[in-house]
């Protein structure tokens, strides 16, 4: 066995781009294992694009294409003998806006297990991933029931539920809370502390609130010259929240830009 | 009654007139566009009430039948009655010895069943024969006048109302006498024909559709010279598609399409087959174009889902996009069914017969359709075959009607369960 690396997921000099536009330039940064990681900055910074750089989601954009290392297991993930589909597995996500699968809250959960080859007992696994978001008592009684008839919150919880069936490592969070109340935003916020324990966790956030909250580390991104992403500054939430070292992360945080 | 004045909001007078021009003008023309839609939308209904009105009327009415031979004087007890001894020997003792011979080939007059022979009676000896008809309103509004004329002109004549859509148009086939003709062997044709259309080009359709929309990339010069084309052959004459069946299915094909590959003898291309093929080819673009509207139609959040959780694009498209397209693939295919059974040209170009009296025997058995039949028999000059082509119309729309009905439900289970 090779020695784990000490990092989840570490990025060296990436960058991404659509077409000839360069979305994000050079950006290195460590993410810790079972902490929680929040990516924050203004609206194009290319927080969102970074994220879905981890689990190769940009290979569905026909433009888009990646230079530099995205490395998870000491493997740079961009190599093409990466196989994408069983990365995305160890990688898993949850969107912006709850997406939940037009099937039952039971086959939102169970089906993504097996088609990932799932053997054990469903019911069990079901049930299991559930109590893990936090989810179980609302809708217990109801698992054979359509998913879309839950509250956004709930189906957001069941999103997060469906992605810890097939066993992650890491989850990435795209502004999961961006279309909750308050209230559901606080009960995702909690559900992320309680799984960070066992998981990596990664969220783009639009909301500083929220990171400033909610996560153990922060990296702010913004825009050059050319619109391009670029990371400003990466440091523990409490550091980058007191004490930024750039002038521009604190004119972020202090809200007189973005 | 009074129209109220309506109430606007302002403290100035002078605005407030002024505003109140303005909005007032801006309801006429809301009413204006609301009456305008409203029209198109009777006026439709009036072409539609039109349409059927008029088969309708053509499809029911007064006729005037003589019968060359009285059966009262062949028998005292109606046909149905006797037995086929006495059918038998009615024949034997009415028709001429090389007639009954050549009845006779293929078994005893005996032998045959009873319907058969009262058929044959009829057919044969009685031979009614349909001298004046009336369409549905003369006949309902002139009755009595109908009934007088028909006793002056010919007085050994019945008068009889006759619904021209009856069991004998559907379980006869093509015959030189309009009485005795029927849909039969054309119902069956086009029924076969509609099954291997749809067997063929539903899953080549929506496989393309399939392909284009999820595996194709959209940049690629090939695929949008291939989207353009599919677009453009949706609007392309149907006698065109006849013409390719023609040399491609009848012609290039024959071995295949006549069945000679498969150890039929005797045919030659014009066969069902071949047909069912041309009009597969004729609406798959429209099958493609409307499995593609239905497959983009699928939320991108779904594909996004699916992928997340570590599917392949197989399983993605198997168990989210194909199942959430499905509704409209069906519907597409409706649209499409609609389009194929009541497709004539391209028939009469690959060879549809217009004389067939024998039903078809499957995939390699030449044959007629609905719509070549009725084409027809519009064309014959006797008017009762006008009749029986406006009741075969009624049957070509209740076929029709039956098959998108069949799809409609097909649909809606699959939307329901959601």
């Amino acid at each position: 066995m090779n020695q784990p690396s000490k990092y989840a997921i570490e990025t060296r000099g990436l960058n991404i781009f659509y077409g000839d536009f360069q979305a994000v330039k050079d950006i290195s940064l460590q993410f810790e294992r079972n902490r929680i990681t929040a990516i924050i900055g203004p609206s194009g910074c290319g927080k969102s694009t970074v994220l879905r750089a981890f689990n190769r989601m940009n290979d569905f954009v026909p433009s888009a294409h990646a230079t530099g290392e995205v490395l998870y297991h000491d493997q740079n993930i961009n190599h093409p003998s990466v196989d994408a589909v069983q990365l995305r597995r160890l990688i898993g996500m949850v969107f912006q806006k709850p997406n939940p699968f037009p099937k039952s809250i039971y086959d939102n959960i169970a089906w993504g297990a097996k088609m990932n080859g799932f053997r054990g007992n469903t019911d069990d696994l079901v049930e299991e991933t559930l109590r893990q978001a936090a989810l179980w008592d609302e809708v217990k009684d109801n698992l054979k029931r359509s998913a879309l008839a839950l509250s956004g919150g709930q189906q957001q919880r069941l999103c997060i539920a469906r992605a810890l069936a097939v066993r992650p490592e890491i989850i990435l969070m795209d502004e999961p809370c961006s279309a909750l109340d308050p209230i559901a935003t606080l009960k995702i916020e909690d559900l992320m502390r309680e799984l960070s324990q066992n998981y990596t966790i990664i969220i783009v956030t639009h909301n500083m609130q929220q990171a400033a909250r909610a996560s153990d580390y922060t990296a702010f991104f913004t825009m050059d010259t050319d619109r391009s992403g670029i990371m400003v500054e990466y440091n523990e939430t409490s550091l980058i929240f007191t004490k930024p070292k750039d002038q521009r992360t604190e004119d972020y945080i202090t809200g007189r830009f973005g | 009654m009074k129209q109220m004045e309506p109430k606007t909001f302002g403290s100035n007078q002078e605005m407030q007139d002024a505003e109140k021009n303005f909005l007032h003008r801006r309801h006429q023309r809301a009413r204006l566009a609301q009456s305008v839609f409203q029209l198109t939308t009777l006026l439709a209904v009036i072409f539609l009430a039109t349409l059927l009105v008029t088969v309708v009327n053509k499809s029911m009415g007064y006729v005037v039948v003589e019968n060359k031979v009285d059966p009262s004087t062949l028998s005292d007890r109606p046909l149905s009655e006797l037995n086929n001894t006495e059918l038998a020997q009615m024949l034997r003792e009415n028709l001429r010895k090389n007639r009954v011979r050549t009845l006779e080939r293929a078994g005893f007059l005996e032998d045959q069943s009873q319907s058969t022979l009262v058929q044959l009676v009829e057919t044969e000896i009685i031979q009614p024969e349909v001298v004046e008809s009336y369409n549905l309103f003369p006949s309902l509004i002139n009755s009595s006048k109908i009934k007088a004329d028909a006793a002056s002109t010919y007085p050994n004549a019945k008068v009889e109302f006759r619904y021209w859509l009856n069991g004998t148009l559907l379980t006869n086939s093509m015959a030189s006498q309009p009485e005795l003709a029927g849909v039969r062997s054309a119902l069956l044709g086009s029924l076969q024909l509609i099954l291997i259309t749809i067997l063929t080009a539903f899953p080549i359709g929506v496989g393309a559709a399939i392909y284009l929309e999820e595996y194709a990339s959209h940049k690629s010069r090939i695929n949008r010279l291939i989207q353009t084309n599919i677009d453009n052959l949706a609007g392309v004459p149907s006698i065109v598609y006849g013409i390719l069946g023609l040399a491609l299915f009848v012609r290039a094909l024959q071995p295949f399409t006549s069945g000679a590959l498969f150890g039929v003898d005797g045919q030659n291309g014009r066969t069902i087959l071949s047909a069912g093929l041309t009009m597969a080819l004729l609406i798959l673009p429209i099958l493609i174009i409307n499995a593609q509207e239905a497959i983009r139609s699928v939320p991108d959040s779904l594909r996004q889902a699916s992928y997340g959780l570590g599917a392949t694009r197989w399983q993605t498209i198997w168990h989210h996009v194909l199942p959430g397209a499905l509704p409209g693939i069906l519907t597409g295919t409706i649209l499409a069914i609609s389009r194929a059974i009541g497709e004539t040209a391209p028939l009469i170009v690959v060879g549809a017969s217009t004389f067939i009296t024998s039903d078809p025997t499957g995939p390699f058995s030449s044959f007629t359709a609905l719509p070549i039949q009725i084409y027809n028999w519009t064309t014959r000059p006797q008017p009762a075959f006008q009749h029986i082509a406006a009741a075969a119309i009624l049957v070509l729309l209740i076929a029709l009607l039956s098959l998108n009905a069949a799809a409609i439900l097909l649909r809606n289970r699959f939307a329901k369960r959601v």
